[in-house]
């Protein structure tokens, strides 16, 4: 993909309409850095559409300057798969919350990934449903109360990772409404990725579901419950970056440096471009509870796009057979004429 | 102008069974024959025997052969066949010259193997090319079936490949709506003796049966003929092909690549496959994950600039609802293609009705008008499309053709249009004068046709936001002013409404002085117009209005119906299109003629339905 970093400006990139989410909002961060990622890429804001279901994240395209659609719920992930395959010219951004991506729109969600169509799918995940004032969502851990379930729900919730990985995704990324800085190299890393890359953003909706991520999140102890995973990087966290994760077994362990005989040549080095995705699951289902969190960039394989390869076959149909126009194949076929 | 066709082959049909001397041909022509004329058709057989009685198995000289004549006005055995069924590539050789055009194969593909093509002396290893056949073929695995559903019977290997010719039987009794228990008591007396092969071939026999409803086997038994045709280059082609004929040609006269996102579904998915392959021509044909995504994908398109379809049937119609909505009110163009089969629900997936007429119309939440067409017949599908793309791409709107089972399976010979024969479709860019900075709002409209303008993503200063909130008139911006809403409710449903002067004025055919007037809308074309001749020819007089552009209607309908006494709406549903009508003109009475049975009319039907209304207005 081609970049030019100095040709535009956050500002370029954001609609003349106030916004209208409630204040405190996790939205508000990730709009910001989406806004900077786009200006970080350079690609003009009129090769840009931003593509979004129902739901409070999905008011964000009238928060753009560039090409937007705020469609129905559950559905953006079809809507982008057509948008793409018809204008394969445009960089094409889906937004959805964890109700509209993984509950109402979950069939188009896991189908989008598998057929890796070249979008960038940002998911929103707030563990609720804010619009409809706190209902808990497919995110919601099991015995949530909720004004939907008032004793507790009683069902296990999806792990957005777990969704991906299952519909063999190719591109995984994670980032906290507050790290501005890892959501904006995350969002512009999903926009380099050439095929379906889903990023799972945890916001915070301060209304409904207020500190629900703050037992990562909180800065006291985010440093000791996250890591930030960087192609190429040893994987070490900690406030002092004393800590590591190496290999037990078939399974990851979380250690102190100098402890029990640990050194940084057992760290493990994280590799995002391996095909092979079970690292990158066992590291995407860490929870943030015996191991860390994991955010940054998990998975980023290149694959065949849906995209480019409808256009190719079109392409290549069409130099093979050589019709110029319907006409053309149809006389081509079995016909008679009457004089 | 709508050609006068006249269904010819309505009721009757030929089957031609054709296998190997020892597969039991003659029996099983035999039973559907016995069967047919249980139903009370006329029936006519000719056995066509090999000259040699001991020809080597799978040889050209051993090939047997039975054809059937089924029906009413049955005269003869025919001179050719509607449907043969080949048993072995020896069949399929002799017997090709029997098919009619756009007739249908239906052979044993197991027995097509390399030692089966070589007994045939075919030279290379695909028959069907080499023998040039353009014809469907449905391949079914009739040998492997027979097996599997004889696995546990206990018999040996020969008696259970006896029993192949009763699956053919089967499958040819699901095509013809035959019930299976004539066939089953004739087996009975037939193998009397013989109680453990009596009960193999009635468990072949339910096989194919159930084969044929499992895979949603179709053939076409109705043929529409047209006199007189006009000089030109002609080709044989069913409704859906035509269908999706004319989507391209929409394509090709608007300047924008076409976009299907489909599903599978009976009795549509021939759309489907008709424009996978016109990849050639340049389509892009997607098969979505489910309905909601083939409209969704299709909405994504159009936004995106192509000329975007989505191709369905009732049910998934239905699914479709929500996401058409949002064309509404995101005004973009978009087609969707309903080939209407019978309901509610799953209910006669292979069968016709035109009972999704009040669905098109109004099944949607909020005030959402469309758009409505319906082909008159399989070749008028490409002149529908066409109309269809043209309305929606020209008044920036969803629009429903009402396609059904029975065009789009019913084939007729065609005149391949001339390359100037249909008109360019302008599409409404954006003037000039408002493609810089800041000077375009994406719901300015054109004043006279109140479409709004489409800008193509990927164009410098045209970058705007639409989405399915209620939008300012003015700015486009989200709106939950309550006199604006009512503005931009009333502004769509005009922006419909102004298509009637857009659209051709609606023709009188048959006795245009008659004080009846005979309505239809849609498939039904065929029958109604033979009806009407008939019912004049009989000194009955009857005008014809047959209807295919619905909502809105033509100018001049109003019009029309003011100078009849009677009028009579026939169709295949309880009244959908009379209600319409009646809710339209208050001032007429519109008597009706209904079928609800999963079948066309027939010509008969309709004249006595006419001639009784009429009888007894007179008490």
């Amino acid at each position: 993909m081609e970049t030019n970093t100095n040709s535009f400006q956050a500002s370029d990139y954001k609609s003349d309409q106030p916004v209208r989410w409630c204040p405190g909002c996790g939205d508000h961060a990730i709009l910001n850095t989406l806004h900077k990622a786009m200006a970080e890429l350079g690609i003009p804001p009129h090769k840009t559409a931003v593509i979004s279901g129902i739901g409070c994240s999905s008011r964000l395209p009238y928060y753009m300057n560039t090409y937007g659609f705020h469609t129905i719920h559950g559905r953006a992930a079809a809507i982008a798969t057509g948008f793409k395959v018809a204008n394969p010219e445009m960089t094409v951004w889906q937004i959805s919350g964890d109700g509209d991506g993984l509950a109402i729109g979950g069939n188009h969600f896991i189908h989008a990934v598998r057929r890796n169509v070249n979008i960038n799918m940002l998911l929103f995940n707030n563990k609720i449903y804010g619009l409809t004032k706190g209902q808990y969502s497919p995110t919601s851990e099991r015995g949530f109360v909720s004004k939907s379930s008032p004793y507790g729900t009683t069902e296990d919730p999806f792990i957005p990772a777990e969704l991906v990985f299952g519909a063999r995704g190719n591109f995984f990324a994670r980032s906290i409404d507050v790290e501005l800085k890892i959501s904006q190299e995350v969002l512009a890393a999903a926009a380099r990725h050439e095929g379906a890359s889903v990023v799972e953003i945890l916001q915070n909706c301060v209304i409904f579901n207020n500190g629900i991520h703050n037992p990562i999140t909180d800065r006291e102890v985010r440093a000791d419950r996250t890591i930030h995973l960087v192609h190429g990087q040893k994987m070490l966290f900690g406030k002092d970056m004393n800590h590591g994760l190496v290999q037990d077994g078939f399974l990851l362990k979380a250690v102190e440096l100098g402890k029990d005989g640990y050194t940084i040549d057992d760290v493990l080095v994280h590799d995002a471009h391996t095909k092979s995705n079970f690292l990158h699951q066992q590291l995407a289902m860490m929870d943030g509870k015996e191991l860390p969190l994991a955010i940054g960039v998990i998975r980023d394989v290149n694959s065949l796009t849906y995209d480019s390869e409808v256009t190719e076959q079109v392409r290549a149909v069409k130099a093979k057979k050589g019709f110029d126009s319907l006409r053309q194949m149809i006389l081509a076929g079995d016909t008679w004429t009457v004089e | 102008m709508l050609d006068k066709p006249t269904i010819k082959t309505l009721e009757k049909v030929v089957v031609r069974f054709s296998g190997d001397s020892g597969d039991g041909m003659q029996l099983a022509g035999n039973i559907f024959t016995n069967v047919s004329a249980a139903l009370g058709n006329q029936v006519s057989t000719f056995p066509d025997y090999p000259a040699e009685i001991r020809a080597p198995q799978g040889s050209l000289s051993g090939v047997s052969g039975f054809q059937v004549s089924v029906g009413t006005g049955v005269h003869t055995p025919g001179d050719s066949c509607d449907v043969l069924v080949a048993m072995n590539p020896a069949a399929l050789k002799q017997n090709i010259k029997f098919l009619k055009p756009g007739g249908v194969i239906i052979v044993d593909i197991d027995s097509f193997k390399e030692a089966d093509l070589r007994k045939a002396l075919f030279t290379t290893d695909n028959a069907f090319k080499e023998l040039g056949i353009t014809a469907q073929v449905l391949e079914v695995p009739v040998t492997s079936m027979t097996k599997a559903a004889l696995a546990d019977s206990g018999l040996d290997n020969k008696s259970i490949l006896k029993c192949r010719n009763i699956f053919a039987l089967g499958l040819v009794c699901w095509l013809f709506d035959r019930p299976l228990e004539t066939a089953l008591h004739h087996l009975k007396n037939k193998f009397a003796r013989k109680p453990a092969i009596f009960e193999a071939n009635a468990k072949v026999l339910d096989a194919g049966f159930n084969y044929g409803h499992n895979i949603h086997a179709t053939v076409s038994t109705y043929r529409i003929e047209s006199p007189d045709p006009r000089p030109g280059v002609y080709t044989d082609i069913n409704g859906n092909t035509a269908t999706a004929w004319g989507l391209i040609m929409a394509s090709e006269k608007c300047g924008r690549p076409l976009f299907l996102g489909s599903y599978p579904i009976t009795p549509a998915t021939d759309i489907l496959h008709e424009l996978a392959k016109r990849k050639d021509l340049g389509v892009k044909a997607c098969q979505m994950e489910d309905e909601i995504a083939g409209v969704c994908s299709a909405i994504g398109a159009s936004y995106a600039g192509n000329l975007a379809v989505t191709s369905t049937s009732g049910p998934g119609l239905a699914l479709k609802s929500e996401g058409i909505g949002l064309a509404v009110i995101a005004e973009l163009p978009l087609v969707v293609i309903d080939v209407q089969r019978g309901g509610p629900s799953t209910g006669l997936p292979t069968k016709t009705e035109q009972t999704d007429l009040m669905q098109a119309l109004y099944g949607r939440n909020g005030e959402s008008p469309v758009a409505v067409v319906a082909p008159a017949s399989p070749t008028d599908c490409f002149t529908m499309a066409f109309e269809a793309c043209r309305i929606a791409v020209e008044h920036m709107t969803p629009v429903i053709l009402l396609s059904d089972a029975f065009i789009g399976n019913g084939s007729s010979a065609w005149r391949i249009p001339e390359a100037d024969e249909f008109p360019q479709i302008k599409t409404p860019d954006v003037p000039e004068e408002l493609r810089v900075p800041g000077a375009w709002r994406p719901y300015m409209r054109d004043p006279e046709t109140l479409v709004r303008y489409w800008a193509v993503p990927g164009t410098e200063n045209l970058a705007h936001r639409l989405g399915g909130l209620e939008k300012d008139f003015n700015t486009g911006a989200i709106s939950t002013d309550p006199a604006n809403h009512a503005r931009m409710v009333e502004t769509r449903r005009n922006k419909i409404a102004r298509i009637a002067t857009d659209i051709p004025g609606q023709e009188v055919l048959g006795n245009p002085e008659a004080d009846t007037l005979l309505v239809g809308w849609g498939g039904t074309y065929g029958h109604l117009h033979t009806a009407a001749d008939e019912l004049n020819a009989q000194g009955t007089p009857v005008a014809l209005a047959h209807f295919r552009y619905i909502n809105p209607l033509p100018e001049n309908t109003g019009e029309i119906f003011s100078r009849y006494k009677n009028i009579i709406v026939a169709e295949l549903n309880t009244g959908m299109f009379a209600d319409y009508l009646q809710a339209r003109f208050p001032q007429h009475f519109f008597r009706r003629i209904n079928k609800i049975e999963g079948q066309p009319f027939m010509v008969s039907e309709v004249i006595k339905g006419v001639k009784d209304i009429l009888q007894q207005m007179q008490k």
